[in-house]
């Protein structure tokens, strides 16, 4: 076999892949949605606030609830130490300015 | 037409005998692009995941939180301050709600304790979420000790085990009694953890959260939208571990790109000379080069692709799960829901192989339309 048909088979296989992952997540979307409404229900109905992520700290695992001391509550001037802190950006509401100071 | 393809085809034969001829240092090339793309791709596929999935599950969480600050820190509120709330117009409903965290130092992790309005786990009961099950290898019908805020030692037993399914919400979940929350935490009856809210028109929100604060000066409101966008921006590409990745990815392309610019070897040069010197035209040459940069940067791009999404949707990313374990000692199995879009692959195209091909055909033009007889010397 010619190297060319050889390669031209492989981007073939490979595109042909692609649109089975295509189908693959659609279908796996369409099964899993009565599964992700179970969880909307239960998130209202339990009124949860947030995703069960990191559980290593309290602070990580309600990550909208955390406040400017969360990080460093658990001993006096303990630096940041959790891995998942440098997964996570501070929830955004933390840098929310309710008025200017100057 | 047959002889245009039959002609690509003899030129994508020479390209790739070509490529074969530097074995060594084409599959380590191949290799490497192939896991930055990987890397890449699986980061993309698995923050798009867990983003999208928190945008429907946290669309049923509460449209305003109240919670009372001392000193900067969350307190407990006063259950008094609902009737103020509920004075404000607008306001439907304001509840208490009581939930917090116990740690148990048989295993070392930490629980979510809520108390439900529905189901009631009933006294002397808890519901428990499937991490714990597991962590802690009780089941339904056995009973768990928890030592209460006085020293006193309390059984609850587990009238039932939540789905695993529910288990990026769920893991750590233990619901109880609003009696055996206050015996255990101490917590007393006219107060509450926080409140919740609920608003007639939800444009209304900001106005509300506005009036809350000012009849309430010591509280702070969460409204739902600052919970969504906290998950939208979780895994930030600014934050930490994620820029380490790019940075390293970027950082590879410069050296791909780096590379393949500072102009073709002396052995590539040499060959091209020879071509022309045999009758190749400059596009052939460049044709030629286009199809060692695309055999390269596609098959890279594709396996990088597929792999990525085996490793995420099939095999639950474990090659992530070390960093997102970290040090936790109750970790939430959870399948994610593959959300793809053409956007996202794309986007990944266009970061890899458009910048991979570029650079390989710019030096080849320019070695190319070199006098041949002063390249072969």
């Amino acid at each position: 076999m010619r190297k060319s048909s050889l390669f031209l088979s492989f981007i073939s296989i490979s595109l042909a892949l692609f649109l089975l992952m295509f189908i693959h997540a659609s279908l796996r979307k369409k099964a899993e949605m009565r599964s992700l409404i179970q969880k909307y229900e239960t998130v209202k109905q339990l009124r949860l606030t947030d995703l069960c992520l990191f559980t290593e700290a309290s602070y990580t695992r309600h990550l909208s609830q955390a406040d400017l001391h969360t990080a460093f509550k658990d001993h006096p001037a303990s630096l940041e130490h959790f891995p998942s802190g440098s997964l996570l950006a501070p929830p955004p509401m933390i840098k929310r300015m309710n008025e200017n100071i100057d | 037409m047959k002889t245009s393809t039959e002609r690509q085809k003899n030129i994508i034969d020479f390209a790739l005998s070509s490529l074969l001829r530097r074995k060594g240092k084409n599959a380590g090339l191949l290799f490497i692009y192939t896991l930055i793309v990987f890397a890449l791709a699986s980061v993309v596929f698995f923050t798009h995941a867990i983003k999208e999935e928190a945008s429907i599950i946290l669309k049923g969480a509460p449209e305003m939180t109240v919670q009372k600050t001392v000193a900067g820190r969350h307190d407990l509120i006063p259950i008094n301050y609902i009737d103020r709330i509920q004075k404000i117009r607008g306001v439907i409903s304001v509840k208490g709600r009581l939930w917090g965290y116990y740690y148990d130092p048989i295993v070392g992790a930490n629980y979510t304790l809520v108390v439900p309005e529905t189901p009631d786990p009933g006294i002397g009961n808890i519901i428990i979420g499937e991490g714990i099950s597991r962590t802690r290898l009780a089941f339904e019908g056995d009973s768990i000790e928890f030592r209460t805020y006085d020293g006193k030692i309390i059984d609850l037993k587990i009238k039932k085990i939540l789905s695993p399914e529910s288990e990026i919400i769920s893991s750590d979940l233990l619901m109880i009694s609003e009696a055996d929350f206050r015996r255990l935490f101490g917590t007393r009856e006219n107060y509450a953890v926080d409140l919740t809210l609920k608003v007639r028109n939800p444009r209304e929100l900001s106005t509300i959260a506005r009036k809350i604060s000012e009849i309430l000066p010591d509280t702070r409101v969460i409204l739902r939208d600052e919970i969504l966008r906290t998950y939208d921006s979780v895994f930030n590409w600014r934050g930490g571990i994620l820029i380490i990745i790019l940075a390293g990815a970027l950082l590879s392309f410069v050296i791909f790109a780096w590379d393949k610019a500072s102009g073709p070897s002396l052995d590539e040069r040499r060959e091209i000379g020879i071509l022309k010197a045999i009758g190749w035209e400059t596009s052939d040459i460049i044709l030629m080069k286009f199809w060692e940069g695309m055999a390269i940067s596609l098959t890279s791009f594709c396996s990088g692709i597929i792999f990525a999404y085996i490793h995420i949707f099939f095999t639950d990313a474990f090659l992530f799960e070390p960093v997102l374990k970290g040090w936790s000692v109750l970790y939430p199995h959870f399948k994610l829901v593959p959300f793809m879009d053409a956007s996202q692959i794309s986007t990944l195209f266009f970061l890899s192989v458009v910048p991979y091909t570029v650079a390989t055909i710019i030096p080849s033009w320019r070695a190319a339309t070199v006098d041949p007889d002063s390249v072969m010397r």
